[in-house]
């Protein structure tokens, strides 16, 4: 107890009492040690509701320090509503440095997209998770998909893709494709799209997860193997956008949004917006490399042979 | 003689709801036209179970409802948790381990492999809101099987085999007739050629003609893969054309087992006697 | 001369519990033996306890008392008395078969298929099963049109023609066989004989009912008669 100090500041250095940021920490701590496993936590009470990312900044809170520099993006996007007000509240309670640089942050908060600059060794990623149990959709009750991963009984999973694919003639899951970690746990990446998926495995930089409204955290860390469900006759792929370029960066490799405009026309940008920036106004930074994408590249060289150092951002 | 290749292996099976008590055994069974202990109120589902059942036999278990018949092959397929008792299955861990105290894993991992369960109320054995195909996916799953391909050629084999169309493969056993359902549910069971099934009262509410069919389906299946199978009924018609031997159960016990054609013409037990004279 | 079948102090009685535990006596203290390659007639009125020793034999009833040691080639000495279910299993699936007076079978299966089930249970396939069982059939001159048919809408000479041949397929190295010419004609009767013979040369050993005089002479080496539930006589013919 510091005496008086609580009240004079109104609150505590990154909003959150001491004990419980430890908690939170333990709970972390714990997640990193079972990659993939979700770990209950407290979820205190923050500003905003619940369900409007507060598991996010219940983890970024509890990570930050003074020299952390702090990045968050909603969709890509680092100018949305939802990305300014929090970064807000996070550069008000804690004093650090904000910035839309990608490679500048040491924490990343997101909301339903990993950058499309590739991350390193000293950047966490921290995922604001909207429905950590990726069983949900076949099973309703908690008690039952906890026993499901614990058992590692994935049977309803797989049995869902199969009919899907039946069904589709493709496993239809847009964002939030389910992938399995570390060979062990089945795990919800929270809804990024597929594109970002395979930038999950084997990654530098730490990935953390909070779900406030569920109370879950989990974590994927450096390293670690994480494979998208898949059979061995129908692959997992990640969005194709048919040689569609940006209107205005002209890229063609990399996730793209749809924009309606009136009149019903259409165009596409890129969906990152310190990329799309970077594009416009500087080199081409360094992307994620994976085999996926790999795959893309060559697909468009068929088309047309771009530089080289315009891929490789050199 | 005893090197004889036996396939699964019952020793004391019980199953107990309720706080046994001292006497709970003792005051329960036949003799005291009672599953229900006296003293504390527990019920004995079935206590002391023991049989040996042989590679490609069949064994039937009959009894009037309540007699605890269903809750043997239950427990066998870890439907239920057995109060005690010992399992073994010849083909797993060379017969050593009990099933009944293997972790969560292991037992599903029996009952995608080594054993096939039908149930008589087909929901109990099919997920409604997957389509035929999805519900023996599941189990070719389960062993390992990830090709999608694969798994549809066998599972249109398996329907074709237990008659149902093909064409009917992708739509959900709600629409199916109780017939169909069964007959899925039967496919999915085998899917993985255990060598042991398990059939829970199959045809009870069924025709009697969808019922014949049935009967004569399993007939051919057990006669083409040489299955293992332990039959429950209350029927003796049906124990009668499908089983080798025969277990007959009252209150939770056995009360008479024998040769099916030796229990039904000369049956030694007052029950079995019972029994058999109201068949005929 | 090696024995098929040696019977020593059996008796069977059966208790009815639901008729307050009323006592039947059927068989009183019965000894014989029946030697390998021989056939033996099984006469008496009826009631006289044929049909229960034979079952006995079998194992479809339990004796009271006494043993049956069957010598197999599977086990060695067996007493059919107290073999534990399996072994008795094994035995009918490979050695004994047992051919009741009237046919039982399961329902909506042909008569080729009732007839070359005996045959698959001891591994044949169904093709090869399928083929020795039309020849049977035409041997015993079922009509052909009616060997794909259900044998429980046959006539009571149909049936029992299938009957026989069900049991005489297999070669059995012990068959016990309830009244096999009964409601045949000359002919089928003379064919059926002569093929029980014919099995009798290759091996099996046979206890055959019969009331016909005609077919105990013709194809028994001795002949038993029971009266009831006593041997009376052991005649050698």
């Amino acid at each position: 107890m510091v005496e008086g100090k609580k009240f004079i500041n109104k609150f505590n250095y990154a909003f959150i009492d001491e004990s419980t940021k430890k908690e939170i920490r333990r709970k972390l701590l714990k997640a990193i040690c079972i990659p993939g496993y979700q770990v209950p936590y407290s979820s205190p009470e923050m500003p905003i509701a619940r369900g409007w990312g507060t598991g996010g900044l219940h983890v970024t809170l509890a990570i930050i320090g003074k020299n952390d520099i702090f990045k968050i993006i909603d969709q890509g996007s680092d100018a949305s509503v939802n990305a300014c007000n929090l970064r807000d509240f996070v550069q008000s309670t804690t004093d650090c440095e904000t910035t839309f640089e990608t490679q500048k942050a040491t924490i990343i908060q997101t909301r339903h997209r990993i950058t499309e600059e590739v991350l390193h060794e000293n950047q966490i990623m921290v995922f604001q998770v909207p429905q950590p149990e990726p069983l949900r959709g076949v099973e309703r009750y908690e008690r039952k998909t906890r026993q499901m991963h614990a058992e590692a009984n994935y049977a309803k999973m797989w049995v869902s893709l199969y009919e899907s694919y039946v069904k589709y003639g493709d496993i239809m899951r847009g964002a939030g494709y389910p992938v399995k970690v570390n060979q062990r746990y089945i795990m919800s990446p929270s809804p990024i799209p597929r594109w970002d998926i395979p930038n999950l495995n084997h990654a530098k930089c730490l990935y953390l997860f909070g779900a406030g409204r569920e109370k879950r955290l989990y974590a994927v860390p450096p390293f670690t193997n994480v494979e998208p469900l898949e059979f061995e006759d129908v692959k997992f792929k990640i969005e194709d956008f048919n040689g569609i370029a940006c209107d205005l960066s002209g890229e063609k490799v990399a996730f793209l949004d749809e924009l309606y405009h009136a009149g019903g026309s259409t165009s596409h940008v890129v969906n990152d917006s310190d990329f799309l920036d970077k594009l416009i106004h500087e080199k081409r930074p360094y992307q994620w490399s994976n085999k996926y994408l790999q795959e893309k590249i060559q697909e468009k060289e068929g088309e047309f042979t771009p530089k080289k150092d315009v891929i490789n951002g050199k | 003689m005893e090197n004889r290749n036996w396939l699964l292996k019952v020793e004391g099976l019980t199953k107990i709801y309720g706080e046994p008590g001292k006497n709970t055994l003792h005051h329960t069974g036949p003799l005291y036209h009672t599953n229900q202990c006296p003293e504390t109120g527990a019920i004995v589902a079935c206590a002391d179970i023991n049989f040996t059942l042989y590679p490609g036999e069949v064994l039937g278990i009959v009894g009037e409802s309540g007699s605890g018949k269903s809750t043997v092959v239950k427990l066998l397929y870890f439907d239920f948790e057995a109060t005690s008792g010992n399992a073994w299955l010849n083909e797993y861990n060379h017969g050593k381990t009990n099933l009944l105290n293997e972790s969560n894993q292991r037992k599903r991992y029996l009952r995608h492999h080594k054993m096939g369960m039908v149930y008589q109320n087909p929901r109990d054995g099919l997920n409604f809101e997957f389509s035929s195909g999805g519900n023996i996916a599941e189990k070719l799953l389960m062993a390992g099987n990830f090709h999608v391909g694969n798994i549809r050629k066998r599972a249109s084999g398996l329907l074709t085999a237990t008659e149902v169309p093909v064409a009917r493969m992708d739509d959900t056993p709600l629409s199916f007739s109780g017939g169909m359902q069964q007959r899925v549910q039967i496919s999915k069971a085998i899917a993985n050629n255990p060598p042991l099934l398990f059939l829970d009262e199959v045809t009870t509410g069924l025709d009697v003609s969808v019922q014949a069919k049935v009967l004569d389906m399993i007939r051919r299946l057990q006669q083409e893969l040489n299955i293992a199978m332990i039959v429950v009924s209350h029927d003796l018609s049906v124990i009668r054309m499908l089983t080798d031997r025969t277990i007959v159960m009252k209150d939770g016990r056995i009360v008479e087992k024998g040769l099916t054609d030796q229990i039904l013409q000369d049956p030694q037990n007052t029950y079995t006697q019972l029994l058999v004279s109201s068949l005929l | 001369m090696t024995f098929a079948l040696k019977i020593k102090n059996l008796s069977k009685s059966f208790v009815m519990h639901i008729l307050n535990d009323k006592k039947i006596n059927a068989l009183f203290d019965l000894n014989f033996e029946i030697n390998k390659c021989e056939i033996v007639g099984l006469t008496g009125k009826s009631g006289s306890g044929k049909s229960t020793l034979i079952k006995c034999i079998y194992r479809t009833y339990l004796t009271t008392s006494g043993q049956i040691i069957y010598n197999s080639e599977k086990f060695g000495e067996i007493d059919l008395v107290t073999a534990d279910d399996n072994e008795v299993l094994t035995l009918r699936r490979s050695e004994i078969t047992y051919c009741s007076q009237f046919l039982k079978v399961i329902p909506r299966v042909s008569a080729v298929d009732v007839v070359g089930e005996s045959l698959v249970v001891r591994g044949s396939s169904w093709e090869f099963a399928r083929e020795r069982s039309r020849e049977y059939l035409s041997q015993l001159g079922l009509a052909e049109e009616l060997w794909d048919a259900y044998p429980s809408t046959f006539s009571g000479g149909e049936q029992q023609r299938i009957n026989v041949a069900r049991a005489i397929i297999a070669k059995p190295n012990f068959l016990l066989i309830d009244e096999p010419t009964a409601s045949l004609d000359q002919k089928t009767k003379d064919v059926v004989i002569d093929m029980i013979v014919q099995l009798k040369q290759e091996g099996t050993s046979v206890l055959c009912i019969s009331h016909d005089q005609y077919t105990i002479e013709k194809m028994t080496d001795r002949v038993i008669e029971l009266k009831e539930g006593k041997i009376v006589s052991v005649p050698i013919i």
